[in-house]
This record gives structure tokens, C-alpha cells and sequence, in this order.
């Protein structure tokens, strides 16, 4: 006979090494990857189909890793794009992050007629694949023209900041209706009586919703902002369409960079390259994250998404 | 009219500026979403042409349908793979990081380093790495090794013993192939998922815990309901997330089509049909899980 103590000292303990296990193996799948994309990019031609060689190459040099580096660094521009990539991703980040916690306050603090009916289109933004206002929406920002207001051909934006500051800055940019969305949650339940007793003393609108509502928001603008500035980084298919023949941004770069080596040169010697390109576009976002990634997962438990 | 404005009490006032707070998604919904729907709807039955300052639109019915349909060799192939690929991530992705929150909701050593890892996938989900992977030796490498691990004829033999339903079998094979796409389209349900757990009153646990409750009735009776409401959300996220995805391959195939090939006409009426598809697939499974969904309120 087990006592009853020791019998669920033993399920417990038994559970935690099954939970143990189940953690370790999942953030192994999740973080192999990043490993095997640094290792390959240290590794020779001969290493990649050495089946002996499991992360660490067979004839580690750091000078010729070095090199190597610089080299690919060179090809991609790395510095040039990455800057380009930094200005642009701040830029409409912070558009879209001012954009929609002003819409997601008219949304959570106001009471007007037709409120839900805007609150409905802002998911329904979320729900239309982008793909297929994209065409149209090239086409509009290549002959701009106002929508018909101005005579003649219109202004070229594409490649231009402008079609990305309009869309951001009308909350209709790359999965902006989920910010709304979060900052709409979050006004949503702050008190009542904040906003009057500011009222009170004689704030307008604007002056309470920056010196009283906002402070209070500092997590949730934070997860808006790393989000969008994340997704903007990463974004190759918005910036594929809208910012073709424009400023040479990081992906773009790392897309082309096996273009600019000799077309003979061997399918191995072409994966360490493009691995190494890989590395270098993620890093930023990797360093970033070990800096933030405390915010980025405690702050959206407090978004209030689940509200 | 006028006199009805004056007699507007301050909250009354207050709420009709709320219009102006809403103004530039209004603006940017009308002009930059609206109006290009409309014109993708023009598009679909349309030939597109450049012209020297502008572009012209020749009416053509429902041929561009027809060549997506008929005549493109891989459109079909990609579309029911596509559609097919997101019905099977649903419930594995749900059930998946159901399960994952729950585990990172507990107490244990190195939780905040277990979370920051699987929330990793968020940052490193770009479109450009994907289109790389796809010629990549040290990637196709790396991921066949991790599927002769996951040998599908051993994991069947094993659930064949097993005896249970061969569709259940299939299911859970095909799903543990794609268990990094998985993973990856988890990251931002789990948060979701995890929120929620955190949200549910302690309150109620130890008012249960006090009736007697065991661990597994307060699941079933206490948190299971109280986060269902999350299932809706999370199913509409990974299903919206999915379709924009990058390595979506219906939504390559249709880009490659737009700007590869010039033939704008036929890429619309191809995101027009998946657009339906996606759409027909919510509608079902929000009516569905609607149903059967518990709100406290």
C-alpha cells in the first residue's frame, strides 16, 4: 500500500519530467534551425553533404569565416540596406502605431452611431486576403491621381514612402485592423472616471487622451509598435509591389544576393552563401528581441485581446 | 435641426466627436479597401492593358475564370492544396496550443525562457527566408532527417496496434509532418491562449478546490469553458494568418502570375475564388464553434 501522499508526489514528479521532456524537445525544434543556419555558414563546401558533420564543420578557421562575412556583407550592402530597412520599418511603424490608437480610442471610448458598424470593417480589413486589393491598389498609387480629382496621367508613388505613410496612416496597412483591434480592447476597459475628472479640470479631448490615457497605455503601444515594426521588417510582399524599382531595402537584397556571384558557382557553395545571408538579415531582429522579448511576451497578456 | 444640436447634453457632445477620432480609418477604408475591392471585382471579368498614361480595362465575362479553371495547368493543384493544407492546420494548430498554454501556464523552472522560445517564430517568419529554404541543401537536409524520425509507416503500425480509426491514424501521421509549420503558426494563438488562461478568476479554483473539485473536473467544468471563447478567435486568426502566410503556395503561384506573366486579370479572379473559399471555410466553422462557445456575461 502507497500512502496517499507519496502516491501523488510521485504523479507530480512524473509529470514534470514529462512536461521537462515535452519543453526541451519543442524549443529544440524551434531553435535547430537558427543553429543549423549559423553552423552552415561556417562550414566549407565539403562539410554540407559530410554526414559526420553535425553543427560544428570539420576545418573550423575564423579568418576564412571572417572573410567570408565581409564578403557577403559587401554583395548584400548590408550596411546601406539595413540602414534603408531601419528608417523605413521606424517610419511607418510609428505612423500605423499613432494611426490606430487614435481610431482604437474613437472606437473604445465614444459612443457614436455606427460604431460597430466601423468596428465590424475594421476586422472585415483582417478577414480579405490582401492579395486581392493589392493589384487595384498598385494601380491606384501608380497613376495617383486623387481618385479622379486631378486631370490627366496622376503622380507615380510606386517606389515611393507615400503608398505605405497613406495606408498606415489610415490604419489600413499590413494587418493593421489587429492594432486597432488591441487598442480598441484596451481603452475599451479603462475607467470611466479618469476621463471625467480630467474633463473636470478643464482638459479638452486631446489633452486627456495624451496626458491621461496614454501614460496608462505604455505596454500595449509598445506591443503595437514591435509588431508592426517585426512584420515591417520582415515584409517582402508589401514592399515587393509598392516599393518595386525604389529603395534598395534589406529583403531585397538578400532576395538578389546569389545573383551577384557567377552563375557556375556550385549548389553547396550557394547554400553557405545563402545562409550566411539569412543570419545577417535576421540578427538585428534576434538582438532586438533577447533585448525586448520580456515585454513582448509579459505586455500582451495585458493587451486585453481576450478581453 | 438646429435646435435639436443645442439641446445635445456634454456626453451627448463629447460622443459625436468620437466621428473625428475614427476619421482616417474611415478615409483609408473608403479609398485604400473599399474601392480597391470593388475594382478587383471589375478586374476579374476584365483584360487588362498598359496603355501610355494609364491602363484600359476590356470587358471579357467570366474568361479569366474559365483559364483559372480550365486552362492553367497548376492553378487547381495549388488552390486545393492550399485549402486543404489550412483545414488540416486548424485543429492541430487549436489543439496544439491549447495544450502548450496550458503547459506554460504552470509553475516550473526556466518558464520565461520557454515562452520567449516559443514565441520565436513570430520574428523569424519572413517571406524572403522562405522563398530561400526552398533551394536550400542544409534546410531539405536537416528536414528529412527530422522526418525519417517521424517514419509514417512506424507511427502507423503503432496506432494500427492501437486499433483505433483509421482516419484519426491519417490525420495524426499528416499532421506530424508539418509539425514545424505547426509550431510556427502557434506562436501567436499560444499568447492568446495563455492571456486568457490568466484571466480566469482564482477565485473559482479555490471555491472548487474546496467543494473536492480534482484537477481534471476544474479543467473541464471551470477553465475549458471560460477560454472558449478563445477557440473563435484563435480559429479566425491561424485561418487569416494562413493566407497570407509566407510559403503559401497558392498565394506565390498567383504573385509569380501578376508579375512574372503580366496577366493581371486571371491573378484576380484567382484571389477572388480563394477569397470565396476562405470566406464559405469561416463561415462554417465560426457558425459551428458559435454555438457551442460559453460567454460569462
Amino acid at each position: 500500500m502507497m500512502g496517499l501522499l507519496l502516491r501523488r508526489r510521485i504523479a507530480g514528479m512524473s509529470w514534470s519530467v514529462v512536461r521537462g521532456v515535452l519543453i526541451l524537445g519543442l524549443c529544440f525544434l524551434i531553435v535547430n534551425p537558427v543553429f543549423v543556419k549559423i553552423s552552415t555558414t561556417f562550414m566549407t563546401e565539403k562539410d554540407i553533404f559530410d554526414p559526420t558533420v553535425q553543427w560544428v564543420p570539420r576545418n573550423l578557421s575564423l579568418s576564412r569565416v571572417v572573410k567570408h562575412y565581409l564578403d557577403v556583407a559587401g554583395r548584400m550592402n548590408y550596411i546601406r540596406a539595413s540602414f534603408n530597412s531601419l528608417v523605413f520599418s521606424l517610419v511607418i511603424s510609428t505612423c500605423q502605431l499613432v494611426a490606430c490608437t487614435v481610431v482604437g480610442y474613437g472606437l473604445g471610448r465614444f459612443e457614436f452611431r455606427g460604431r460597430g458598424l466601423i468596428f465590424a470593417a475594421v476586422v472585415f480589413t483582417l478577414v480579405v486576403p490582401p492579395q486581392m486589393i493589392t493589384i487595384p491598389l498598385f494601380l491606384n498609387f501608380r497613376y495617383f491621381d486623387f481618385f479622379g480629382l486631378l486631370e490627366g496621367g496622376g503622380f507615380n508613388l510606386i517606389g515611393t514612402y507615400w503608398p505605405f505613410i497613406l495606408t498606415a496612416l489610415t490604419g489600413t496597412g499590413a494587418r493593421n485592423g489587429l492594432f486597432i483591434f488591441i487598442a480598441r480592447q484596451h481603452f475599451r476597459g479603462m475607467p470611466r472616471a479618469l476621463e471625467e475628472s480630467a474633463y473636470i479640470d478643464g482638459a479638452g479631448q486631446f489633452r486627456t487622451f495624451l496626458s491621461i490615457m496614454l501614460p496608462g497605455a505604455g505596454p500595449i503601444l509598445l506591443v503595437i509598435f514591435l509588431f508592426s515594426f517585426v512584420w515591417q521588417w520582415n515584409d517582402i510582399f508589401y514592399t515587393g509591389t509598392f516599393m518595386r524599382g525604389g529603395l534598395n531595402l534589406l529583403p531585397f537584397s538578400l532576395r538578389s544576393l546569389i545573383s551577384t556571384y557567377h552563375w557556375s558557382i556550385s549548389d553547396e557553395f550557394k547554400t553557405i552563401v545563402n545562409n550566411t545571408g539569412m543570419v545577417l538579415f535576421i540578427m538585428p531582429l534576434l538582438v532586438l528581441y533577447v533585448f525586448l522579448q520580456r515585454y513582448f511576451v509579459e505586455s500582451i497578456e495585458r493587451t486585453g485581446i481576450v478581453g | 435641426m438646429k435646435r435639436k444640436l443645442f439641446k445635445l447634453s456634454l456626453k451627448q457632445k463629447q460622443n459625436y466627436t468620437g466621428y473625428i477620432w475614427v476619421a482616417p480609418f474611415i478615409i483609408g477604408f473608403i479609398f485604400f479597401f473599399l474601392a480597391p475591392m470593388l475594382q478587383s471585382f471589375r478586374f476579374s471579368v476584365s483584360e487588362l492593358n498598359f496603355t501610355t498614361d494609364g491602363y484600359e480595362l476590356k470587358y471579357v465575362g467570366l474568361e479569366n475564370f474559365k483559364y483559372a479553371l480550365t486552362v492553367d495547368p497548376n492553378f487547381n493543384q495549388h488552390f486545393t492544396e492550399t485549402i486543404l493544407g489550412i483545414l488540416i492546420n486548424i485543429p492541430a494548430v487549436i489543439l496544439f496550443s491549447f495544450f502548450i498554454a496550458s503547459v506554460l501556464n504552470q509553475e516550473f523552472k526556466g518558464r520565461t525562457l520557454a515562452r520567449a522560445i516559443f514565441f520565436l517564430p513570430v520574428i523569424l517568419t519572413a517571406g524572403v527566408l522562405h522563398e530561400l529554404e526552398v533551394e536550400d541543401l542544409m534546410y531539405l537536409i536537416t528536414r528529412d532527417r527530422g522526418n525519417i524520425l517521424l517514419s509514417a509507416a512506424m507511427v502507423r503500425d503503432f496506432f494500427l496496434d492501437m486499433r483505433l480509426p483509421r482516419a484519426i491514424i491519417d490525420y495524426v501521421i499528416i499532421a506530424a509532418s508539418n509539425i514545424p509549420q505547426i509550431i510556427e503558426y502557434s506562436a501567436i494563438p499560444i499568447l492568446i491562449f495563455l492571456a486568457g488562461l490568466q484571466s480566469v478568476p482564482a477565485h473559482l479554483y479555490e471555491c472548487a478546490k474546496i467543494e473536492g473539485a480534482t484537477g481534471w473536473e476544474m479543467f473541464w467544468k471551470i477553465t475549458f469553458p471560460l477560454v472558449s471563447p478563445l477557440f473563435l478567435t484563435n480559429v479566425i486568426f491561424i485561418t487569416v494568418y494562413s493566407f497570407t502566410a509566407p510559403g503559401n503556395s497558392l498565394v506565390g503561384y498567383i504573385s509569380s502570375l501578376t508579375w512574372g506573366r503580366g496577366i493581371f486579370g486571371v491573378s484576380v479572379a484567382m484571389s477572388l475564388m480563394y477569397f470565396l473559399a476562405i470566406s464559405l471555410i469561416l463561415l462554417v466553422v465560426g457558425f459551428i464553434l458559435e454555438r457551442n462557445v460559453f460567454y460569462m456575461e
